[in-house]
């Protein structure tokens, strides 16, 4: 813990170069407000990156930081984790990154529930390529490399998190400050691996693809935002809210008005609704989607490990094996 | 026949089905010669298939073993004595075999349908296929069931202790002691008291059958001439054994903890295994989901400020090659091992060879040169771990060091080093926080001599700074595109890996004067072969374990000789990279079969040479 630090002394001197506009500098302002508001260390933090636009966001704060390979940055935040479990290590990943070529790590860094705080910027196509469409672009896409309209059925981050087993998922939109704020804080807290999917919109190859949920005219008759032991309401008079309906198996919006007692109340830990939770398009659910803690997996390497990874024998001790012989002296 | 007394050294060959626990058998054999003192090397030739169909010659899982007094290194050419539980292991072996050799046969494996599909028309035993061998055929089935019969166990859990009546057989030939085998089965199977029981009367009932039987004619006892070793405390030891215990001392020379970080692979698994059971001294492993993972959570590892490693075969190592890229241009300490098996793509897998050698030193994009080292033999594992990482701390940078499947699994007595004596290694030491120079720039300031940066790593108070992938500026070490600056870190990468050479002895022969009509020249497990060749032929033999940089004295040392022989197990790598490197034209000897070279075929090959003149194309 460090108190007394603010946004600015988070924020590194390196000059920025994202096209102007990008959802990630409003993404990166919320960062290094949290890590403020935390109480981060810088000298016992670390920001792990793979490749694509999210990927610079080492360069820019001001901690420790490792700009990786395509896709890998879970794998390496992974062995650095093992090697220090007191820092603090937030692995920043793109749709492209995390869930293309980088699918892999993620999902086994979510099922391990290795301590990381994991931050998917889904922007829905690729930025640093040049406007080519991703796992999470909707189909009929159009772009350089799909002009007749992307095919492939897009992979939503939070069934993957979920099904890989995940602990902890949330949801955000780059410019929404309190969204923002809160979904960090609560990954920030958490220990475990912790996915928080951010809505960031690239300016350049897929402007507005988040239209309908965040202009203002509209966002509240689309967003969901959730509390913990909270009724879940939406709406402009949040006269709207979530209920289940039993027959169909799915939620369904109830009117908040006529029926009350048919509004569902979040439970984070409710694996089933956040299933189904994740899936949800009008509204769009926000904030904390499902926290279940437990224990870490450098938690259980080290606590498995008999010397905690500390040296109490010497190679010379173990050298001669189960059996040795000795050849005298001649004469 | 085998004579008694006077024999320098003798090869004997277990072979079955796979599941006729015919390793366990090899590697016990080879634990109770080392305790007689004789010299030895084992190789054991197993299937890909984990199960294969029984019976079949794919199937056929054999353990050579050759002793004697020594020198012994290699596991030898022609065995003189075979031990075959079925018509498949026979025929495998077959061809391999001394005239007159002994052949201890399995009578009950040798039903119809074994002989059918060994694809034997008639009976080998019968048909004359053996008239130049001594043959006995005992009824090993049959006699092991009776022993083991008061034990109740099931015919197929009973038949299984067949393997320790076999070993109970070849250890009365030995005239070995049963006790260290005894003890071993008794601390194996402590939880299992009736399985232990059976394979202990296994083991006597086979013993007794050498002592009493009347074949005991036809089973010549063997005494051999003893071994002159050097004084001092030995073991059994394989490469995989070897490597792990180099690298767990690695560690401890260096005063950091190791994160072994590996995807199982073969012949790469040993080593994961082994390191396991080193835990205590400081090292953890990691077992990845997939080769990148494993390399990239190791270069995790160092830079948290552990020692990273990871460990493939071919096949992962080229999963790898991209994050190698990654830890050459972030300047971070990593060792790769790479146990080469025979290839491409799968390729294979149980069986060894030495073709990654391009792929180490050339295969990755960009300029990304990286030291190179391989190791000779299963004892030697345990240095070359060492000094990979030695150089892996002392430059900064990532090392691959080539093992092959051949030293994963092969055993020698090894003298045990005086650890003491070892030379700690030495970590680059880190700045102070200073007012003055930016972290960023401490990080990436480097020693004259070995272009290591300082291994700065996070949680160190007040040096925050970033690493990557993208081209750096050479002093500030922020990211640059500067075409001037690319072209001088490319530069400097390259002579960070040329000064490894300031650092590693000279070259020197191994036996064989220093000039003269001909050298051969080795790397890796062909250490043995060529050793016993050129000691027999009186070539020079010059032995390297640093392939990339070489040593500095080299070119001149090899250009002493009128002819250089090269023997290596691929199409001819070392080779092309004398040629590429040192501008020198030798002469290919290359085998690909995934078999080690024998004795026999390298010195034919060198009396040729030394009878042919002058030869400068590659043979
Ligand atoms: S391409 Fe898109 S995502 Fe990348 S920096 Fe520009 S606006 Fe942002």
């Amino acid at each position: 813990m460090r108190t007394g630090l603010t946004a600015k002394d988070f924020t590194s001197s390196q000059e920025i170069r994202w096209c102007p506009g990008c959802g990630d500098y409003a993404i990166l302002k919320s960062v290094t407000k949290a890590l403020a508001d935390g109480g981060a260390d810088p000298d016992n933090t670390v920001f792990v990156s793979g490749i694509g636009c999210a990927a610079r966001f080492p360069y820019y704060v001001e901690t420790y930081g490792f700009h990786t390979i395509h896709g890998r940055a879970p794998a390496v935040a992974t062995g650095l984790k093992l090697a220090n479990p007191d820092l603090a290590v937030w692995v920043v990943t793109g749709d492209g990154d995390g869930l293309s070529i980088g699918g892999n790590h993620l999902l086994h860094a979510l099922r391990r529930n290795t301590d990381l705080k994991i931050l998917l910027f889904n922007n829905e196509i690729y930025g640093l390529t040049k406007g080519q469409y991703s796992p999470t672009s909707r189909i009929g896409t159009t772009s350089p490399s799909s002009p007749a309209g992307s095919v492939d059925m897009p992979v939503s981050p939070g069934q993957f998190a979920l099904g890989a087993g995940g602990r902890f998922f949330a949801r955000a939109i780059d410019t929404d400050k309190r969204g923002m704020a809160e979904t960090l804080e609560a990954a920030h807290a958490f220990e475990g691996a912790s996915l928080v999917e951010i809505l960031q919109n690239c300016i350049v190859y897929n402007q507005d693809v988040f239209a309908a949920v965040t202009d203002r005219a509209t966002a509240a008759e689309h967003q969901l935002h959730l509390t913990h032991g909270e009724p879940m309401l939406f709406g402009k008079n949040r006269d709207q809210g979530i209920g289940f309906d039993p027959e169909r198996f799915t939620l369904h919006i109830v009117d908040a008005q006529t029926s009350p007692d048919a509004i569902l109340v979040h439970d984070e830990t409710n694996l089933a609704v956040a299933r189904m939770l994740v899936d949800l398009t009008i509204p769009m659910a926000f904030g904390v989607i499902y926290r279940q803690p437990a224990r870490t997996y450098e938690d259980d390497f080290y606590a498995q490990h008999p010397t905690k990874m500390k040296r109490e024998r010497s190679v010379a001790d173990l050298i001669a094996g189960p059996s040795s012989w000795r050849v005298p002296k001649a004469g | 026949m085998i004579k008694t007394k006077d024999v320098e050294s003798i090869v004997v060959r277990l072979a079955g089905d796979s599941g006729d626990g015919i390793q366990l058998m090899g590697s016990q054999f080879a634990v109770s010669t080392a305790l007689s003192g004789a010299d030895f090397a084992t190789f054991p030739d197993y299937p890909a298939e984990i199960r294969a169909p029984a019976g079949t010659l794919f199937g056929v899982s054999a353990y050579q073993i050759n002793l004697g007094g020594g020198p012994i290194t290699t596991a030898g050419d022609s065995p003189d004595v075979l031990v075959a539980f079925n018509p498949a292991a026979l025929r495998v072996s077959l061809p391999m075999l001394r005239q007159g050799a002994l052949i201890v046969l399995n009578n009950d494996g040798f039903g119809k349908r074994s002989l059918v599909k060994a694809g034997y028309g008639t009976d080998p035993r019968e048909d004359g296929t053996l008239d130049h061998f001594q043959v006995v055929a005992a009824d090993i089935g049959r006699l092991n069931l009776e022993a083991v019969a008061e034990f109740g166990l099931s015919k197929s859990d009973g038949g299984r202790c067949k393997n320790f009546w076999a070993l109970g057989v070849l250890l009365w030939m030995f005239g070995r002691d049963l006790a260290p085998i005894e003890a071993w089965i008794e601390r194996r199977l402590a939880d299992k008291p009736t399985l232990r029981d059976a394979n202990l009367a296994a083991l006597h009932a086979g013993h007794a059958y050498g002592e009493t039987s009347e074949l005991q004619a036809a089973l010549p006892q063997v005494e051999l001439r003893e071994a002159e070793p050097e004084p001092g405390e030995y073991r059994s030891i394989t490469g995989a054994e070897a490597l792990a215990l180099g690298i767990a001392a690695a560690g401890e020379l260096a005063g950091r903890q190791v994160l072994f970080c590996s995807y199982p692979i073969t012949p790469s698994s040993p080593l994961l295994h082994r390191l396991t059971r080193l835990w205590e001294t400081g090292v953890g492993t990691f077992q990845a989901e997939d080769e990148i993972a494993a390399i990239c959570a190791a270069i995790g590892a160092s830079y948290g400020g552990m020692i990273g490693v990871t460990s493939s075969s071919g096949p992962g190592i080229a999963l790898k090659t991209e994050a190698m890229g990654l830890a050459v241009s972030a300047e971070l300490p990593l060792l790769i091992v790479d146990w080469q098996r025979g290839g491409p793509s799968t390729g294979l897998p149980t069986k060894t060879e030495q073709s990654d050698l391009y792929q180490a030193v050339y295969g990755r994009n960009g300029d990304t040169p990286m030291p190179v080292l391989a190791a000779a033999s299963a004892g030697d594992c345990f240095d070359m771990a060492i000094e990979a990482t030695r150089i892996a701390i002392r430059h900064m940078t990532p090392v691959i060091l080539l093992a092959d499947g051949y030293l994963s699994n092969a055993a020698e007595p090894w003298k045990l080093p005086d650890f003491d004596a070892i030379e700690p290694i030495a970590v680059p030491p880190v700045p102070a926080p200073s007012e003055d120079v930016s972290p960023q720039r401490q990080a990436f300031t480097r020693d004259p001599q070995t272009f290591g940066r300082a291994w700065i790593t996070p949680g160190m108070r007040q040096l925050v700074h970033r690493i990557g992938g993208l081209e750096k500026d050479i002093d500030t070490g922020h990211i640059s595109y500067d075409p001037d600056n690319h072209q001088r870190m490319t530069d400097l990468r390259q002579a960070k890996v040329d000064s490894v050479a300031d650092f590693i002895p000279d070259q020197a022969v191994e036996i064989g004067p220093d000039r003269g009509e001909l050298a051969v020249v080795g790397w890796g497990s062909t250490y043995g072969p060529i050793y016993q060749a050129a000691r027999r032929t009186g070539a020079s033999f010059v032995h390297l374990r640093h392939l990339s940089p070489l040593p500095g004295n080299l070119r001149e040392l090899l250009s002493r000789f009128d002819k250089v022989l090269v023997p290596e197990m691929n199409n001819g790598q070392l080779c092309s990279l004398l040629r590429d490197r040192l501008c020198l034209e030798t002469i290919s000897y290359p085998k690909v079969s995934g078999q080690p070279f024998t004795i026999a075929e390298l010195i034919e090959r060198i009396e040729s040479e030394l009878e042919g003149g002058k030869l400068c194309a590659r043979g």
